[in-house]
């Protein structure tokens, strides 16, 4: 496995992750695309971490990465709980009261 | 230097840590719920934090292994977010939107919103750069969604959570891409291999890419165009206080992180790179302005005005940060002190008429003169100081910053930018009318606390005083950013760059 193999994965996961976030219509795929894109970056840190710099910079730095996509999840679905309880829908298109 | 030395220099943030937790201790006390007690001892903890960062005062040296660095500029910031955070805990005590029963977390989270904000002013690592942007961000998302059984609060936490966790996902990715091409987490050292990358035309797209994607989490911080869409919504929904917080203390924070990222790391491509940064960045400046300033023309809601007016200010902000000299950081941070006061102040009237009239449209401040004068006079001080009319500070503000991009001849850019505050003038004056021309039904008098008075001119005195103060006032920013320029980092490039 070379460098660039680890990076077109990333690569692959980051869009995945994009294409989910604009294209879905329920909060919990979105949530989904969101983890893709963090954990391509996560796994950007460690293949550079280890081809490149050789040192456990880039692994801490993806550590750090996965808890906070932790804490952002547990933050995201308490909020669609809470988007659920107002609307009865998690659908981002019919949450539309705010506009102008 | 190493953690264990560097605790001693790290006191103030240590600080607020313990604030956070005692109000969360506090309130699980039966009878703490009862009145405002939870509020003072988080406004304590502020006061000695405040102590605490002029007594330890700024190390040489970077603290843990180069993590944060303390010195003038984080300073600075650090006391402009604590002043936002006492201001936003005085506004929560006032506002009557907040449910009494949590007022425990909503402290606490508020003051862990404060941390994030004390580092992102000092981070000088990728790690602490992401880590303390995300402290921020999550904590607001709370913030934002706190009205419970309320669907605009829900939905503004909401969209703010999507658009913000791509956009922080966007940025880290970028981040991941800057730590491969150089090797190094740190940003100066960034700054410093960066100028030997771009020379070499196959690292020059991956350098842009980069730069684009961390443009993005910053970018969106900041409200700017097109990273804006999450916050006219975000703060129509939110708690009046928490807009006032987050139109204020995140976009200064944020703009700390800016300065910090692209004047140390990436400023160094800048007058290298074929690529022009300063016309990326002046563009996004001028959109960011026009956007805010049109997009706020027909608005009823004077909190949604108030949202377009703050995108607009982000504009005008980024002029300075286009320049990415000494004196655009300059002009960057007088006018955050300016919009510190104009714009909570503002903020400040629209809590108070929104708790009086129960309203938050203009209609609600119609004949608002005769009902409660000095409420209508210093609305109309700030709104003409947010338009820039002389002799208000937010004159003096436009001024230095105008005269910041004329000197590195960005002509058309002050061009726009000084046609956008004419446009301002016709949305703020609208308030301005209805508060002064037009008749209402309703004419009793409003009243208010001796204490809001108070708080009232705290606003106006220096939004006034520092249009005739700004001379003073521009030396002491000079004096505080003296010890900002990297000398070291400059010299780092140059060896790099001379490097075959």
């Amino acid at each position: 496995m070379r460098l660039e193999h680890y990076l077109y994965i990333s690569i692959i996961l980051f869009s995945l992750g994009v294409f989910a976030v604009l294209t879905r219509r329920n909060a919990i795929s979105i949530l989904m695309g969101v983890e893709l894109i963090l954990n391509s970056c996560n796994l950007n840190f460690v293949a550079f971490s280890s081809f490149i710099t050789r040192d456990i910079t880039g692994q801490m730095i993806a550590l750090f990465g996965i808890v906070l996509a932790a804490a952002e999840a547990a933050v995201f679905l308490s909020i669609i709980l809470s988007i659920y309880n107002e609307f009865s829908s998690i659908n981002p298109d019919q949450t539309d009261t705010l506009k102008g | 230097m190493n953690s264990v030395d560097s605790l001693q220099y790290f006191i103030p943030e240590l600080i607020v840590v313990g604030t956070a937790l005692v109000t969360i201790i506090y309130d699980l006390l039966p009878d703490s719920k009862d009145n405002n007690s939870i509020a003072y001892i988080a406004l304590g903890g502020i006061a000695l934090t405040l102590i605490a960062i002029f007594a330890t005062g700024a190390p040489t040296e970077s603290l843990f292994d180069g993590m944060i660095r303390i010195d003038g500029f984080s300073i600075y910031f650090k006391v402009i977010a604590l002043v936002a955070t006492a201001v936003t805990i005085v506004f929560s005590i006032q506002s009557r939107e907040l449910d009494p029963n949590t007022k425990g977390e909503y402290y606490s989270i508020l003051i862990a919103v404060n941390l994030g904000m004390f580092m992102m002013a000092s981070s000088t690592n990728l790690l602490m750069a992401y880590l303390s942007l995300e402290t921020v961000s999550i904590s607001s998302y709370i913030l934002a969604g706190f009205l419970t059984h309320n669907q605009r609060s829900s939905e503004a936490s909401f969209k703010y959570i999507i658009y913000g966790a791509v956009a922080s996902g966007t940025m880290l990715f970028g981040l991941s891409l800057m730590f491969g091409l150089t090797g190094t987490a740190s940003i100066s050292e960034i700054g410093a291999k960066l100028a030997g990358l771009i020379e070499d035309p196959d690292s020059r797209l991956a350098v842009m890419v980069a730069v684009v994607f961390v443009l993005t989490g910053l970018g969106y911080k900041i409200a700017a165009v097109p990273f804006h869409m999450w916050s006219p919504d975000v703060y129509e929904g939110a708690p009046i206080p928490v807009t006032a917080f987050l139109s204020v203390a995140s976009k200064a924070a944020g703009f700390a992180l800016f300065i910090r990222i692209f004047y140390l790391g990436f400023g160094q491509i800048a007058n290298l790179s074929t690529t022009n940064w300063t016309l990326l960045l002046s563009i996004i400046s001028a959109l960011t302005m026009t956007f805010g300033n049109l997009a706020a023309l027909p608005q009823e809601n004077v909190k949604r005005l108030l949202a377009y007016s703050s995108i607009a200010h982000s504009g005008y902000l980024l002029m300075g940060a286009v320049l990415l000299n000494d004196t655009g950081i300059k002009a960057i941070l007088f006018y955050l002190t300016i919009y510190l006061f104009m714009n909570l102040g503002a903020f400040f009237v629209v809590i108070l008429v929104a708790n009086q009239v129960g309203s938050e449209m203009i209609s609600g401040y119609r004949n608002l003169v005769s009902r409660a004068p000095l409420l209508a006079i210093s609305m109309a001080i700030f709104l003409f100081s947010l338009v820039g009319l002389p002799p208000l500070a937010g004159f003096a503000g436009k001024w230095i910053l105008f005269t910041a991009a004329l000197q590195k001849h960005l002509y058309w850019l002050v061009v726009v930018a000084a046609l956008n505050s004419a446009v301002s003038l016709y949305y703020y004056v609208r308030i301005v009318k209805a508060m002064f021309f037009e008749t209402a039904e309703d004419q009793t008098p409003l009243t208010f606390s001796f204490g809001n008075r108070l708080l009232l001119l705290a606003f106006v005195i220096p939004t006034v005083l520092l249009f005739i103060l700004w001379e003073p006032s521009y030396e002491v920013i000079s004096a505080v950013i003296k010890d900002f320029t990297p000398a070291d980092v400059g010299k780092l490039a140059a060896t790099v760059s001379q490097q075959p």
